[in-house]
């Protein structure tokens, strides 16, 4: 209030031709706002077409159907199928979500429904330190601990594997879950919660059936979130998974993600080349995925509270 | 009872996995300042990396990783700030805004490594910049954008309408409100965002190996944008991939133990006056 009052004055003093002047200025403004918005309409769209038009160079040489449905990936031998890649890609991630949604649910619960003030007020800083951690520290942190530690307890050779890219990725896509879930189950009315404790419901089952229910089309919102955010994920994947270009066979042997494999190989191929494509084309298909995760957020995570 | 017994179980049950993930997040920062706080000398900080022996320090890659952030964040601010205000202020439920809003949530998505791969495409290659670091930071902008964006407009809606309102009424352009009105009441938001920002900024490694490279400048603290812009997370994974030096895991542990250091100012340090302000006006 009292800066608007400041204006006033100033404004009282230049009065006069300085007016016209001003309102020159502020349709700048207006213009350069629009302008900037804009900006990331075109960013996107560029992204789109130079990712998309480098990568399906690739089908000039490659036909769709070798690097869809093919698992032999030997670039040296003319051979580009990126099967195991995407297999790879999908099963890391829904095995990541399978693991962190639940514990990201969970926490969320504890920290909207139950937790007391003060443990609030260190779980919200702590859930952000979470995602404020570096991926490459997390992939470090898996080589360090994890790796060793799966080589010994499953006696595999290498201890690299889905697994182990897994529980790395689900420890970091909880986070995600966790913030917006609970602001999901902070949104529902607290009526819906009184209504049915008042009906004899325990606490539990009112949220069994009452709230999170309620809260579904954030939850959901969070965990397409999670999965955008572990099928794009790199550093971590690439320094645990092994970086072998073959089929996934078991937990515990070594693979590739689309994601590892464009790290791995991007330094060595040409650019233009077949080989160079192929990999642009891969980081296409992971940007199709993640912009038709957006989609999926938008038809059905609109909350209904 | 059954049904009592269970939601004492499940209490439970929630208690624990709350102290869980404190617990681990403990371990975890615990774990890399453990082994890596021995290793943080001035020598190690400031000195020169080496590529074969034993003994190198990060000097170039921290004084790279503040640089590009520097450099990053000085493009993506005003953009973002406009386009924030736009949404905020500007916008009308049109299919203008309606794309402008979803360009934002889907850059905000795009996986890293595809943003890396647009910047070695258009920067590195086809504006001829090589792996240097303007074409790191500008790949930057990319990541730091929506976010920024995202946080402007969400600060700038917390005004209070009345304010702006009241600056109008007294004749003032929409321009002098939201520069001398709107903004300082959303700066203190906008500001939290900026630095959560930048920690993000600052641990990104996917981006960066294709755009900004892995090779760092002969001289220190070489400012010319067009030099090879290794950074701080980018050298740990670079170690930890093909590095040759005997001494790679020390040096990892440094860099580990560096770069959470700098996250926890960034998350905190940084935020501590920002919140006490916050809560004197409240006051």
């Amino acid at each position: 209030m009292e800066r608007a009052a400041t204006i006033g004055r100033l404004d009282g003093k230049q009065s006069g031709g300085g007016h016209e002047r001003r309102l020159f200025y502020d349709k700048c403004g207006r213009y350069l706002f629009i302008a900037a918005a804009f900006l990331m309409t075109i960013i996107i769209f560029s992204i789109i077409f130079f990712v998309g038009r480098q990568g399906l160079m690739t089908f000039a040489a490659v036909s769709p159907l070798e690097f869809f449905f093919s698992a032999s990936w030997d670039p040296s031998l003319g051979k580009f199928g990126a099967l195991s890649f995407i297999v790879g890609s999908l099963v890391t991630t829904l095995l990541s979500v399978a693991i962190g949604a639940p514990l990201g649910l969970l926490g969320a619960i504890f920290l909207a429904k139950v937790a007391p003030a003060w443990l609030k007020n260190i779980m919200r800083p702590a859930t952000d330190l979470y995602v404020a951690i570096p991926s490459v520290v997390y992939g470090y942190i898996g080589l360090m601990l994890l790796v060793p530690y799966m080589r010994d307890a499953f006696g595999t050779t290498t201890g690299f594997g889905v697994l182990a890219a897994s529980l790395v990725l689900a420890i970091m896509i909880m986070p995600t879950i966790l913030s917006i879930s609970t602001d999901a189950l902070n949104a529902v009315p607290k009526p819906l919660e009184e209504a049915s404790l008042a009906l004899g419901a325990t606490w539990w089952q009112t949220m069994v059936h009452v709230i999170v229910p309620a809260a579904a089309p954030g939850i959901l919102t969070a965990v397409v979130l999670a999965m955008a955010r572990a099928v794009g994920e790199t550093m971590a994947v690439q320094m645990l998974i092994g970086n072998t270009p073959q089929l996934i066979t078991s937990l515990f042997s070594p693979t590739a993600t689309l994601t590892s494999d464009i790290v791995v190989e991007m330094g060595n191929t040409p650019f233009g080349s077949v080989w160079g494509n192929a990999l642009f084309l891969m980081a296409f298909v992971l940007l199709i995925l993640s912009l038709a995760m957006i989609l999926v957020i938008r038809r059905f995570g609109t909350r209904r509270v | 009872m059954n049904a009592k017994v269970q939601n004492q179980v499940a209490r439970a049950g929630l208690w624990c996995t709350g102290f869980f993930i404190l617990a681990l997040l403990a371990a975890f920062l615990g774990y890399i300042l453990y082994k890596g706080l021995p290793v943080l000398s001035p020598h190690f900080i400031l000195g020169k990396s080496s590529d074969m022996m034993a003994g190198g320090g990060v000097g170039s890659q921290l004084f790279n990783s503040f640089y590009m952030l520097f450099l990053s964040m000085a493009i993506s601010i005003p953009i973002a700030l406009g386009a924030g205000i736009y949404l905020a202020e500007y916008a009308r439920e049109n299919k203008l805004t309606k794309c402008i809003r979803l360009s934002v949530e889907s850059l905000a998505t795009v996986p890293s490594i595809v943003l890396g791969l647009f910047g070695m495409i258009v920067f590195v290659n086809m504006m001829n910049m090589g792996f240097s670091i303007l074409g790191g930071s500008l790949t930057l902008v990319l990541l730091n954008l929506p976010m920024l964006v995202r946080v402007t407009e969400e600060s700038i809606r917390t005004v209070p309408r009345s304010y702006e309102e009241a600056s109008l009424a007294l004749g003032a352009t929409k321009l002098q409100t939201i520069f001398k009105v709107v903004l300082p009441s959303a700066m203190p938001g906008i500001i939290t965002g900026i630095t959560l920002t930048a920690g993000r900024a600052l641990g990104e490694t996917a981006i960066l190996i294709f755009t900004a490279g892995t090779t760092v400048s002969r001289h220190m603290f070489d400012t010319d944008v067009m030099a090879g812009g290794e950074t701080l997370a980018v050298h740990l994974w670079y170690l930890m991939s093909t590095g040759l030096v005997p001494d790679r895991e020390a040096i990892a542990n440094g860099i580990g133990a560096l770069l959470i250091l700098t996250i926890l100012v960034f998350n905190f340090v940084l935020l501590l006056p920002i919140k006490l302000l916050g809560r004197k006006t409240k006051a």
